[in-house]
């Protein structure tokens, strides 16, 4: 089992296909997975780890749920 | 000079007055002073001796960039505190064409005067016979008006929410294309006006003055500045036009602080379903508008135009705030659903934050299943008519809970909470426990610091940072909302360097008046004090800063935090 993994906004067009269940690597940070998935690591600016706040050092492993987003605002 | 317009509703005089001890006030801070100063703090809020006024901003009528906001202030029928409701259109930068900072709508005709609409003019005003546009929507009732006055028409208007003095009522201003899309929303100013007997105010197209900066060159070099500075942020100048406002739905459902069911979860299952992603594919695959502004002079276009099934236009201003009462709160799935339920309140003239959590008390309440769309779009058509269901509906959720013998009331002061749990974002529970305005989002965004990462970074969760953060944003806020900046610039502002002293010169240059940094600070403090006052005179104290005791005893999942905080240690953010 992988990770639960959605990019949102304009990193959509980035989310593979198996992204409900994307493999991830022992050590996996979303630093590394970011790269994997081609963003430019500019663009992510908002990352959530099981819903906690996270950064590019943050560890995942399989299970984890993982959103990223590009920078947004609203109201 | 800009004037003071004063309209007596019961004599039907009226006076262009000079500005007088309200010099070098505009918007919020012009509102929230007039009140404070001249309505009766326990005064009931329908009662001849409340007031309504309506203001431009600081730099109303001036080519600043989101500039045209405009503020509608009174005592609240909703609250029964200081309302300072606020709204895009046409209104803000037409008012200053006319030579007027405020129009003050003082006295009430007897209850059973004939509704009038308002023709403002340059030297006079018009009591109108309103017999046609009486009992209508404020759709078709604004499209009268443009038959009548023509298609240069500046109106701000009352559906029949309004008319029937519900709490829920909202003033609707005409935007830029031409419909009356655009909401004083909060609070019940709606029902104020209609407790004067006015239907409508339409301002002369006819009056077009002449507005310049004072210092032009200045002007110029600030306002170019500002643009930039709005053009260069990523959340003015891409989330927002990209996805409108409801991009949030995900980014808040993924932090677990998305309000679903009566505010008992932090997620919702369906989110995807109601994002900013799926409207705008919707829009996309309709032939819509992804991206429209609320005012001329708005460079960030996070409105637009959505079109149902057969492509016809169906609503405008389809925000966050109106897609999660619905669509999450409520537990709706099909957004043409909510997009309809906004059009109704539109054309109603209601508040969505507050209709939208009084159909999930009435779904609590067992008078309508949970998540059927179709019975809630029902239960709104009723406002306006003499059915007593409607009656309750449209007086919000305090008015439902007791009718329906619900206890879960996420309300503060009497206000609904919009769209953000404060359980997980603290910043932004410390402004809905402490603003004079009841719980308002807008008046304190802490959402920036808590989820956004936008102006640093505070931790949601716990309450280190999260006072002084919400005084902060509050004090900013109120000054936004004074000089008649969208709120929106902040998400530029905080993350810039020059962004304040930006604003400052923009003023400065545009009215000729001395203003730095510190004015700007104090403008938003000051008017924030005239709200605290006038609110304690009405009988408000700190044990009103408390947010409902539901959200102390159950923790809210997945991060299963509670409120912790209790009223004295939110005292530190007022002014």
């Amino acid at each position: 089992m992988g990770i639960e993994l959605k990019c949102f906004a304009t990193l959509a067009r980035f989310m593979p296909e198996n992204h409900e269940d994307y493999p991830v690597e022992p050590g996996e940070t979303i630093r590394s997975l970011v790269q994997r998935l081609g963003m430019p690591l500019d663009d992510v600016t908002l990352m959530f780890v099981n819903s906690v706040r996270s950064d590019l050092d943050t560890e995942i492993s399989d299970g984890d749920r993982v959103g990223l987003f590009p920078p947004v605002g609203g109201g | 000079m800009p004037r003071i317009l004063r309209i007596n509703c019961r004599t039907k005089e009226y006076a262009f007055e000079e500005v007088g001890p309200y010099v070098n006030l505009g918007g919020r801070a012009l509102t929230s002073r007039i009140i404070n100063k001249e309505v009766p703090a326990n005064c009931h809020p329908l009662s001849a001796e409340n007031k309504l006024v309506i203001a431009t901003g600081l730099l109303g009528g001036s080519t600043a960039a989101n500039s045209g906001r405009v503020s509608v202030g009174t005592k609240s029928p909703l609250t029964g505190g200081i309302k300072e409701s606020n709204s895009g259109g046409l209104f803000a930068h037409k008012m200053p064409k006319m030579d007027l900072l405020a129009i003050v709508l003082e006295d009430k005709p007897a209850q059973e005067a004939p509704f009038s609409t308002l023709f403002i003019t340059d030297e006079k005003v018009e009591f109108r016979n309103a017999d046609d546009i009486v009992g209508m929507d404020n759709y078709p009732a604004h499209d009268k008006l443009l038959a009548e006055y023509g298609d240069k028409l500046v109106a701000a208007m009352i559906g029949p929410a309004g008319e029937t003095l519900r709490k829920t009522a909202t003033i609707q201003f005409t935007d830029p294309y031409k419909r009356p899309a655009r909401s004083a929303g909060r609070g019940g100013t709606g029902a104020v006006l209609g407790s004067k007997k006015i239907k409508a105010i339409v301002l002369d197209p006819a009056v077009n003055n002449k507005v310049a900066a004072v210092e032009a060159d200045t002007f110029k070099a600030a306002r170019t500045t500002w643009v930039n500075i709005l053009k260069e942020h990523p959340v003015t100048s891409q989330g927002l036009p990209g996805f409108g406002t409801a991009v949030l739905v995900n980014v808040i459902n993924e932090a677990g602080a998305l309000p679903t069911k009566n505010f008992r979860y932090g997620q919702c299952d369906h989110a995807a379903d109601i994002s900013g992603e799926k409207m705008a594919e919707t829009i996309e695959a309709r032939k819509g508008k992804t991206t429209e502004g609320c005012h001329v002079g708005c460079v960030i276009q996070c409105s637009q135009q959505y079109n149902d099934k057969n492509g016809d236009y169906l609503t405008s201003g389809f925000e966050y705030e109106t897609i999660w009462a619905f669509g999450a709160n409520a537990m709706i799935k099909d957004l043409d659903d909510i997009a309809t339920m906004d059009r109704i309140c539109d054309d109603k003239g209601m508040d969505t934050i507050e209709i939208g959590n009084t159909v999930a008390v009435a779904m609590d309440g067992g008078i309508i299943p949970w998540g059927d769309g179709k019975a809630a779009i029902e239960l709104l058509k009723k406002v306006g008519t003499d059915d007593p269901m409607g009656m309750i509906i449209g007086n919000g959720v305090v008015a439902a809970g007791d009718a329906f013998g619900v206890d879960r009331l996420p309300v503060v002061k009497s206000q609904s909470m919009p769209a953000y749990d404060p359980r997980a974002v603290k910043g932004v529970g410390v402004t809905y426990a402490t603003t004079a305005m009841g719980a308002d989002h807008t008046a304190g965004y802490g959402v920036t610091a808590n989820v956004l990462g936008v102006g640093g970074t505070v931790d949601g969760h716990k309450k280190e940072g999260n006072v002084e953060l919400s005084k902060n944003l509050q004090v900013a806020t109120a000054a936004i909302d004074s000089m008649g900046f969208c709120l929106f610039v902040a998400f530029a502002v905080l993350d810039s360097e020059n962004g304040v002293q930006t604003m400052a010169d923009l003023v400065q240059s545009y009215t000729g008046n001395a203003f730095s940094v510190d004015d700007l600070v104090a403008l938003g403090a000051n008017a924030m004090k005239d709200e605290q006052d006038f609110n304690e005179r009405a009988g408000f104290s700190k044990v009103d800063d408390r947010l409902p005791r539901f959200m102390e005893i159950e923790p809210l999942p997945p991060h299963d935090v509670t409120w912790d905080f209790d009223e004295n240690e939110v005292q530190g953010a007022k002014a």
